[in-house]
């Protein structure tokens, strides 16, 4: 139980701070939204090909606004040396992961839950759906589960924030093709119980990851 | 309270302690000097469970700190180079944050004396990115001794301060340093250091290469021995 | 692994496997191209010569993933024993991976193009794959680029060399659910492949030559490649010793 409250503890700290800030949030929204803007002139988002490319423009803005909180956490825990003063704490390396896990995962949920009603409103295709928000939900696990882990690893590097989408794109394409195509699936008015597969993959994806990350996380802050 | 035998420290093949023997009993207030790359803050960090030993032995209190579990780092409190603490949280979040972590005991009442010990206790609500770098230390400081440790590890505490940082600090390591807490500080102060501390090392080369009492060091006489010591300073 | 004390003894022995091995890949050419039969029922002559690259294809795509995972093996050695072999062991194994990997995909696209009249199919789950696992490892060999410090350098990249390996199957999967136009020569084919044709006896015998050889020669190439390693480590240490003793 002390170990569930040092996990919360840690979140209530990145929370708490977030909120006072909103550092994070806010350049991630600003990413997502203009990373839609983008899309929306690449492609020419319209009715009749609209439900083609929107799940693909939703991963993007998802995937890329979230590098950009999942470096942030780090570095700012870098700055001030404040990593170790957690290091320092009579607690488990693996808390320290899931503390930062959770709250990264808080974040990225956050924008999302704006950035769906967003895309809803402007292409008028509807991604509110239960089974929509549960596979980006799955998907946004396995994502954070890898990229905490790795964001972690690419502070202790030379060119910093530049390394964490090298190293974390090619890992996450399981996380990427399973998450648009299922939300292609839905979108095209498949159910739940017809995108079962996908469904396999992304929580055999999360398992796997969650548990590789924690036992390697003590290895990356380690010296 | 701290025993250390025939540490070694490389980084890859670079040595950076050859060898360090040190036993500091309860209580002891320890000086440690040295020109920069002698491997102080390296010992240090050791000592803090933060880097770990190529060989060698590191006793906190009896228990081996390489193979104990996390619970052994609840005796330590240490005061780094940089602050360790969070800039977007108040004077007071901060605390509150790390005496989660190390399961602090009344710890709102612990948080109003520790604010109190370090003359924060007016600023208690005020963000850290609003501090000075005298106020940002002595909370470092507050932070360190939160948990009550029985060892208290302090890297270059006064880098940086003004006279009256300085001073502050000064009185406030007297305190800590009564009663039976073990305090371990680096400086390149040497005057300062030798009334800090009940003891001093000289460290060069990743070796000690002296170690005594500092009550008869006074005036000039340490300077010299130091200058031996290291070859020029 | 081997260190250069002991290469010294051993000094005839990798030589001549090395020689024996550019022997059997003269063989193995000899082999694919004329001795190999020619898939009968592949409709035009391009085709029919293009799927005599499929010995080599095959060869090396099986060795870039057996290195990646000799990589992965000797990342979790190097975390549990903190010898530095075993990150050679891992760099080594991963820098040959690539080559043998870029090679597979080469190979791939040059065979492609008479066959499904295109350089590159995303269609494919098993070139797509490929060039996933590529990128893994091109950003396991930046990330190594990016640390200065040998040890930090050496425990970063066994973890991304774990995770990396362990994303493979994963990644397999979500593209072999996704698409499937490969040829599967060995197995179920999907009805949807071009380019499929039957093996014969004897291409078997060719392509299990092939993967004895070219598994031959990573094994030759591993060698070299980790004493390359070693003497690097050694010319550092050297001119760190030089360093401090002034």
């Amino acid at each position: 139980m002390s170990y569930l409250r040092k996990v919360l503890a840690i979140v209530w700290k990145d929370v708490r701070a977030e909120l006072r800030t909103k550092d994070i949030l806010s350049s991630m929204l600003v990413f997502a939204g203009l990373s839609v803007l983008i899309f929306q002139f690449a492609f020419d988002l319209r009715a009749d090909n609209v439900r083609l490319v929107l799940p693909g423009v939703l991963w993007i803005a998802i995937t890329f606004a979230g590098v950009l909180g999942l470096n942030r956490s780090f570095i700012l825990e870098q700055d001030r040396g404040s990593l170790e003063g957690l290091l320092l704490a009579p607690v488990d390396r693996s808390a320290i992961y899931f503390g930062k896990l959770i709250g990264n995962l808080l974040f990225i949920f956050a924008v999302e839950l704006l950035l769906l009603p967003l895309m809803t409103v402007l292409f008028n295709v509807w991604l509110l759906s239960p089974a929509l928000l549960l596979v980006v939900a799955l998907g946004t696990v396995g994502y954070a589960a890898v990229g905490t882990l790795f964001a972690a690893l690419s502070i202790n590097t030379r060119a910093r924030e530049v390394m964490l989408p090298i190293l974390l794109f090619p890992v996450m394409v399981p996380v990427f093709v399973a998450g648009v195509q299922a939300v292609s699936r839905l979108l095209d008015g498949d159910s739940l119980a017809d995108i079962v597969r996908w469904i396999q993959l992304l929580v055999a994806y999360d398992a796997i990851f969650l548990a590789a990350a924690m036992l390697l996380f003590d290895y990356v802050v380690e010296e | 309270m701290i025993t250390i035998s025939k540490l070694i420290k490389a980084f890859g093949r670079r040595p950076v302690l050859r060898g360090i023997d040190l036993e500091v009993p309860a209580g002891q207030s320890v000086a440690l000097f040295g020109p920069n790359g002698a491997g102080k803050t390296t010992l240090i960090r050791i000592i803090a469970g933060l880097s770990k030993l190529s060989s060698g032995q590191v006793l906190l209190g009896g228990q081996d700190a390489q193979k104990a579990g996390p619970a052994l780092r609840r005796y330590i409190g240490f005061v780094s180079h940089s602050p360790l603490i969070y800039d977007s949280l108040t004077a007071e979040e901060n605390l509150h944050f790390f005496g989660r972590m190390y399961e602090t005991p009344d710890l709102p009442e612990r948080i109003n004396q520790v604010l109190e010990q370090v003359g924060l206790a007016g600023r208690r609500k005020d963000v850290v990115r609003t501090f000075s770098r005298g106020m940002i230390q002595r909370l470092a400081i507050g932070r360190a001794i939160l948990h009550n440790p029985p060892i208290l590890l302090l890297d270059e505490p006064d880098t940086g301060l003004d006279q009256q940082a300085a001073d502050m600090l000064r009185k406030l390591l007297v305190e800590l340093g009564s009663g039976d807490r073990t305090v371990l500080l680096t400086t390149h102060n040497l005057e300062r250091g030798i009334e800090w501390a009940d003891r001093a090392l000289i460290l060069n080369g990743g070796r000690v290469r002296f170690d005594a009492a500092t009550g008869d060091l006074g005036g000039g006489h340490f300077r010299r021995i130091y200058t031996e010591t290291v070859g020029g300073v | 692994m081997v260190t250069s004390k002991r290469t010294r003894g051993e000094s005839k022995l990798w030589p001549l496997l090395l020689g024996v091995t550019a022997v059997l890949v003269a063989v193995g050419v000899y082999l694919a191209v004329l001795w190999a039969p020619t898939a009968v029922n592949l409709p035009t002559e391009a085709e029919q010569m293009a799927q005599r690259i499929f010995y080599f294809h095959v060869a090396a795509g099986w060795v870039g993933y057996v290195a990646f995972g000799v990589t992965a093996g000797a990342g979790i050695l190097y975390l549990l024993k903190r010898q530095r072999r075993w990150d050679h062991v891992a760099v080594s194994s991963a820098e040959i991976g690539v080559l043998f990997t870029a090679a597979n995909l080469v190979s791939g696209a040059v065979w492609a193009r008479p066959t499904w009249g295109t350089w590159w199919s995303w269609d494919d789950p098993r070139l797509t794959l490929a060039a996933i696992v590529l990128l893994v490892y091109i950003a396991y060999l930046m990330l190594r680029n990016a640390i200065d410090e040998p040890e930090r350098r050496a425990r970063l990249a066994s973890i991304y060399g774990i995770v990396g390996f362990l994303s493979v199957p994963l990644s397999f999967i979500s593209v072999r659910i996704w698409r499937t136009i490969h040829p599967a020569v060995i197995g179920t084919g999907s009805e949807t492949s071009q380019g499929g044709f039957d093996m014969s006896g004897d291409m078997v015998v060719v392509l299990l030559y092939a993967i004895f050889t070219f598994s031959l020669l990573y094994v030759v190439l591993l060698h070299y490649r980790l004493r390359l390693e070693n003497l690097r480590e050694q010319v550092d240490d050297l001119k760190t010793r030089a360093l401090i003793e002034g």
